[in-house]
């Protein structure tokens, strides 16, 4: 249970930061989206965004910062194996499911779905 | 030129007073609750998954954002995830929903101008942002942090 009330939290209190954000800087969403993901690059370098999810569960894995943290982590895995080259070589390795997912999806609903408005 | 841009800033000095002030506070509030009940619902999705099938917490999260990403495109085919996305503002478009819902509308959006240069060329108008500062801020700090762990 307490899982979840911190995921609510958590996941709700990202959103609020991307809010202020966009409402002072008068910014796109995909201004907020570019920068929350390389956020989660960031916080990921000295292994902050682990303990993070660590602590809010689905709060710090559903918002898109978990994107570039999962990005920086398969990049890091891969390194670990290949050297400097690996980084490259994992990058999309733990993003895959969901970006493979965002594409597929997306690809068979604009055959069904007609556009709306 | 230069003529045309001080106009510009003037015009938009002059339109300042008629202009509806953002509520901050209202829209932050709308964010904080349909952001955290998208987390909420993630959060069941991913006991779901470790409950009934072999993940654990390391690997729970890629199936989980899959199934959210199904539900959003979902959504967005039938036209309501535009609505949530009106009131929430932030609260669905920082989610990866938001990530999902750039992609399936822009693809639904261009349909009409054939599969490939509608569908293949569209789909990553907006989500192509996030996917290119994404890689090449990892790819930076991938390079930074290989760099002292191997000096040290």
């Amino acid at each position: 249970m307490m899982a979840y009330i911190l995921a609510f939290i958590c996941g709700g209190l990202i959103c609020v930061a991307g809010q202020v954000f966009m409402d002072v800087t008068k910014l796109t969403p995909a201004h907020l989206m570019s920068v929350l993901v390389t956020t989660g690059a960031v916080l990921d370098v000295f292994g902050i965004y682990d303990k993070f999810i660590e602590f809010a569960g689905a709060g710090a894995t559903v918002p898109i910062t978990n994107f570039g943290h999962a990005l920086l982590h398969g990049a890091l895995e891969a390194a670990q194996e290949h050297g400097w080259i690996g980084i490259g070589m994992g990058m999309f390795k733990l993003t895959s499911a969901g970006i493979s997912a965002a594409i597929i999806f997306a690809f068979f609903a604009a055959l069904i779905f007609k556009p709306k408005g | 030129m230069k003529k045309e841009t001080e106009s510009r800033e003037k015009y938009k000095q002059k339109i300042q007073s008629f202009q509806v002030k953002r509520p901050v506070i209202q829209n932050c509030f709308r964010a904080f609750w349909v952001g955290g009940t998208i987390c909420l619902i993630g959060q069941g999705i991913e006991n779901f998954y470790m409950k009934f099938f072999d993940f654990t917490k390391d690997t729970v999260a890629g199936p989980t954002v899959a199934t959210l990403v199904l539900i959003s495109v979902l959504l967005t085919g039938f036209g309501v995830y535009d609505k949530i996305a009106q009131y929430a503002g932030a609260g669905s478009a920082v989610p990866v929903t938001g990530f999902a819902n750039s992609m399936a509308s822009a693809a639904i959006e261009h349909r009409s101008e054939g599969l490939v240069l509608g569908i293949g060329m569209n789909m990553f108008q907006l989500a192509g942002s996030v996917i290119v500062f994404g890689v090449a801020s990892a790819y930076v700090l991938g390079l930074i942090r290989y760099a002292f762990s191997y000096f040290m």
